[in-house]
């Protein structure tokens, strides 16, 4: 059994607006191993980018705060861990890749200057010659020509910023890479480059990685397990070949699939699920999907669902409860 | 019947929130911005209403020599000047001086900058070439000298004063709207308008100018400022309003000579002055925090 | 067999910048049939965007000539045109910057309204405002809501219903969907499909999402730097891909479906896209496509009709 790289254990966090306390996370429970990939899937407003953020503590000042629960990195508390603490895991143990490659990247400076920033802060090299055939290296390992390391960011192209973005995060080969929506932005051609490179990545430098993406088939591709999130919990997890094959799954991801255009078929409608997803500072009583789910019953609006487990594969549906286990999804 | 979280949203109203309302929500949290507010609406009051408690002609400027220069008693909260004329009196009708032409000012800067800055930056091209480049003209005279020299050829007079003052912010309030302008006339909105066909005034009126004087809010309180300051300033040096309007610059003037014995003749206008400026700046301040997109959450 | 609606010969719109001149739309022909749906697909830079503009003549072409019910409408004058307008509308991608921050729902919606005075009368007005609130799924009660107010599904539905309010019959959709939630793309796909059934609506579709455009379109062109280099009906862009531009494209596609992640061949385009300014002579394409050789470069390579209804430029195909 290996031993967690990540552990967050019924995490809560809230962002205190002027007008409402918004509930963005709400008891998520995670466990992330050392080389494994974890697709967090979810809509937006779902709380991924506040999961994400609360690992490395980057919630906005004084308005996000984690209320409760647990978060472990290699068995390290990092809820209690100072400000200082934190710097020493940022851009070293852990970093983190954002949506939009062009807002990533300080304009002023060159691309170089800023993969050896994060070198530095953490002390990897000795000298300075050393520092710079680093930073050569890893250009050429996301693509890049090392001869270029002195240009601008508005110099490259979409896809390219995202290379360096992603090299900016692996200089100092964490053990865990935050990916938020990393492709999002880009043209599905790039975005083809750059979930190979990331995928490359990944099996040389055994790095773990937690993907954002509202898009399954990017999880397809690259994730070994997934957690699909709504309104701020979990509401199934388990392995990428249960969640996109066995019999049993939660109604909303039903309708997650049933709202792809699908390639292979020839659909005349699609199915998406009514409705939208609830406002973050009234959620309703019960489970919190219970106002748009198609098979909702009484216990469905009083009492929020426990995982139900079948196999590693967990359903927060009282659709699955023990009690239930006769009842069938298709009838 | 449409229901989100479980409540029939139908029987719900909503409140009409425009972006007005927000900014205004927003604004009440500054504390300073409050302040500034307050104390610039009693100005604003005291300036309003102060015919009906005081009398021009026998308060202000009617010289009474037997009570000149006493100093602040409970007769003359402020005291009397050289000519025997009750200070608060005056002040109090200075702010209605300050006032007037404070707002003309900026309106008419307004009005006028506004108008070019708009037609520039919709246009683009050669107008936008020709308005600005005149604008650039305006903007390289520092605007005290630029001011002293209207003043100097007109004469001075309350409506060369305003053209003079006038004159120097127009360009400003050119550039801030143009560029405004130019951020809004590529957005989709603007598009969508001219898909049906929407002429070219109508354009500028309903959808570019209401979204772009957004900056132009912040921008008009703190002119105001400057400009009380630079009439005050163009008075002090003899070029501004004339005695015996009670104007705080020319007040000021006044005062030093009478600055070894009765200092406190400078103190009251200096403070006028000085309280004017300030609240305007504190609600400018406040308006750009409330105004600024970063903060909607 | 429809009539064709929709008719553009050798369509072009360049851009004249410091650096040159740039092709933005280079050469285009294709024609659409009343009630049917064209898909223009391709990524950043290849025109479709100024394409759909073009068309509605939001943007003046440089040359060319587009045929609408027969006319020339390049021809025509302003007058001539604004009475265009009114069959003619546009569905814009971002439903945050398409809708005047100022205005209410209502005041958005019945804008067309009021500039062509197709309804006149303050309680008409309203009428229709209602009618058409109704027609694309919008409660009531959001009548006097400004945009900032609503998610971005409600906004792009405001965005259908003033395309709506002039009775058009020709709409461009420039990536309606893709800057919407996977759930709510879905419920405003089905909206417009639901629209065109209904009336009789023709849509020519811009995304760079192929699998929304299959499922929405009757025939696709594929577009890259400024020039259509695929143009079929929609099902057999799907099982008989021509153009190596139009493979790579579905091939990096991420598929939700686990076998077919697993076993197709993951074959990733190499390189990026060339500038379009003063692009030298020969297949745009030419510098990524592996199939790339000397006849490629050296000529300017035709939209040739290899099957019936199925146009591709790439000289593999004569």
């Amino acid at each position: 059994m290996e031993k967690a790289l990540l552990e967050i254990k019924n995490l809560n966090v809230v962002y205190d607006t002027d007008d409402a306390r918004v509930f963005a996370v709400n008891g998520i429970n995670l466990v992330l191993h050392e080389g494994e990939t974890l697709g967090l899937v979810g809509e937006t407003g779902a709380g991924k980018t506040t999961t994400a953020l609360s690992i490395l503590k980057l919630l906005p000042n004084g308005v996000g705060k984690i209320v409760s629960g647990e978060i472990k990195l290699s068995g390290r508390d990092i809820v209690a861990a100072t400000e200082e603490e934190m710097q020493g895991i940022r851009g070293n143990l852990v970093s983190m890749i954002f949506q939009d490659p062009m807002t990533s990247l300080n304009p002023v400076v060159p691309v170089g200057e800023q993969i050896g920033e994060v070198l530095e802060l953490h002390h990897k090299c000795a000298t300075t010659r050393e520092l710079e055939s680093k930073i050569d290296n890893i250009l050429s390992m996301v693509g890049l020509q090392a001869e270029r390391k002195n240009d601008y960011p508005h110099q490259f192209s979409g896809g390219m910023k995202q290379r360096i973005v992603i090299a900016i995060a692996l200089a100092c080969e964490p053990k865990l890479l935050l990916a938020d929506e990393p492709t999002t932005a880009l043209d599905v051609t790039i975005q083809a480059q750059v979930l190979e490179l990331m995928r490359n990545m990944k099996e040389k430098l055994k790095t773990a990685m937690l993907l954002i993406t509202h898009d399954l088939g990017v999880v397809a591709q690259i994730c070994d397990t997934v957690a699909i999130m709504y309104a701020g919990e979990i509401i199934e997890y388990g392995t990428v070949e249960q969640i996109f094959e066995a019999s049993k799954h939660h109604p909303y991801t039903i309708g997650l699939f049933g709202s792809i255009p699908d390639l292979t078929k020839k659909t005349k409608r699609l199915t998406p699920i009514n409705g939208l997803m609830p406002d973050p500072t009234a959620l309703p009583s019960g489970c919190s999907f219970h106002v748009r789910c198609p098979y909702c019953m009484e216990i469905c609006k009083t009492e929020n669902p426990a995982f139900f487990e079948s196999g590693e594969h967990f359903l927060r549906c009282h659709l699955f409860s023990n009690k239930n286990e006769g009842k069938d999804q298709n009838e | 019947m449409e229901l989100n979280n479980g409540i029939n949203m139908s029987a719900v109203k909503i409140k009409k929130r425009s972006q007005f309302a927000n900014a205004w929500r927003q604004f009440k949290k500054n504390k300073m911005g409050m302040i500034g507010l307050i104390v610039f609406t009693v100005l604003v009051l005291l300036a309003v209403l102060c015919p009906m408690f005081i009398s021009y002609d026998n308060d202000v400027i009617m010289q009474h020599n037997q009570i000149r220069l006493q100093a602040p008693s409970v007769m003359h909260i402020f005291g009397t000047d050289q000519y025997g004329r009750d200070v608060l009196s005056r002040i109090i009708w200075g702010a209605r001086i300050s006032l007037f032409v404070g707002v003309f000012t900026v309106s008419l800067a307004l009005a006028v900058g506004g108008t070019i800055g708009a037609l520039a930056g919709y246009f683009g091209g050669k107008w936008d070439n020709i308005l600005m480049r005149i604008m650039d003209v305006f903007l390289a005279m520092p605007g005290t000298i630029l001011a002293v020299a209207i003043v100097g050829a007109l004469g001075p007079g309350l409506f060369n004063i305003l053209l003079a003052m006038a004159m120097c912010r127009i360009p400003q309030f050119a550039r801030i709207v143009r560029s405004s302008v130019l951020s809004i006339r590529g957005l989709e909105y603007i598009e969508a308008a001219k898909a049906c066909g929407t002429k070219t005034p109508r354009i500028l009126w309903r959808h570019v100018i209401p979204n772009a004087i957004g900056p132009i809010v912040v921008q008009c309180t703190l002119h105001m400022a400057t400009t009380i300051l630079g009439v005050a300033g163009l008075s002090f040096i003899g070029l501004g309003i004339q005695p015996p309007i009670p104007e705080w610059g020319s007040m000021l003037s006044e005062a030093k000579e009478q600055m070894r014995y009765s200092s406190y003749l400078m103190v009251f206008p200096g403070i006028a002055i000085m309280i004017s400026v300030l609240s305007l700046n504190l609600i400018g301040d406040g308006l750009r925090d409330a105004l600024d997109p970063r903060l909607k959450n | 067999m429809s009539e064709v609606l929709l008719q553009t010969k050798n369509l072009k719109k360049y851009f004249s910048t410091p650096r040159g001149l740039l092709y933005a739309v280079d050469g285009v022909n294709f024609s659409l049939q009343k009630g049917k749906t064209l898909g223009v697909v391709g990524e950043s830079g290849c025109g479709k965007s100024t394409l759909g503009r073009l068309v509605l003549r939001l943007l003046e072409a440089t040359s060319g000539e587009i045929f609408y019910n027969g006319d020339d409408i390049l021809k025509y004058s302003n007058e001539q045109m604004n009475k265009m307008r009114l069959r003619m509308q546009i569905i814009f991608q971002d439903p945050y910057a398409s809708l005047n921050p100022r205005l209410t729902v209502s005041d958005i919606i019945a804008e067309p309204l009021k500039v062509c005075k197709t309804v006149v009368g303050k309680e008409a007005i309203n009428n229709k405002v209602s009618e058409l609130m109704d027609t694309v799924g919008l409660a009531d009660r959001f009548v006097n809501s400004y945009p900032h107010e609503l998610d971005g599904g409600r906004r792009q539905r405001i965005g259908i219903a003033r395309a709506l309010a002039l009775g058009p019959e020709f709409i461009v959709c420039d990536e309606p969907v893709s800057a919407l939630d996977v759930s709510i793309q879905a419920q405003v796909l089905n909206l417009l499909m639901d629209l065109q059934e209904e009336r009789g609506l023709t849509y020519m579709f811009i995304t760079h999402n192929l699998s929304v455009v299959k499922h929405i379109s009757d025939d696709i062109m594929v577009m890259y730097l400024g020039q259509c280099v695929e143009f079929c009906p929609a099902d057999e862009l799907f099982e008989n891909t021509l153009h190596p531009y139009t493979q790579g494209l579905l091939a990096a596609i991420p598929i939700a479906n686990l076998e077919v992640a697993r076993h197709s061949k993951f074959f990733v385009l190499k390189g990026e896209v060339a500038s379009p300014i003063n692009p030298k002579p020969g297949c745009r394409f030419a510098t990524r496509c592996i199939y790339a050789n000397a006849e490629c470069t050296n000529a300017d390579v035709p939209l040739r009709e290899i099957s019936p209804g199925h146009f591709v430029a790439c000289t593999r195909y004569k």
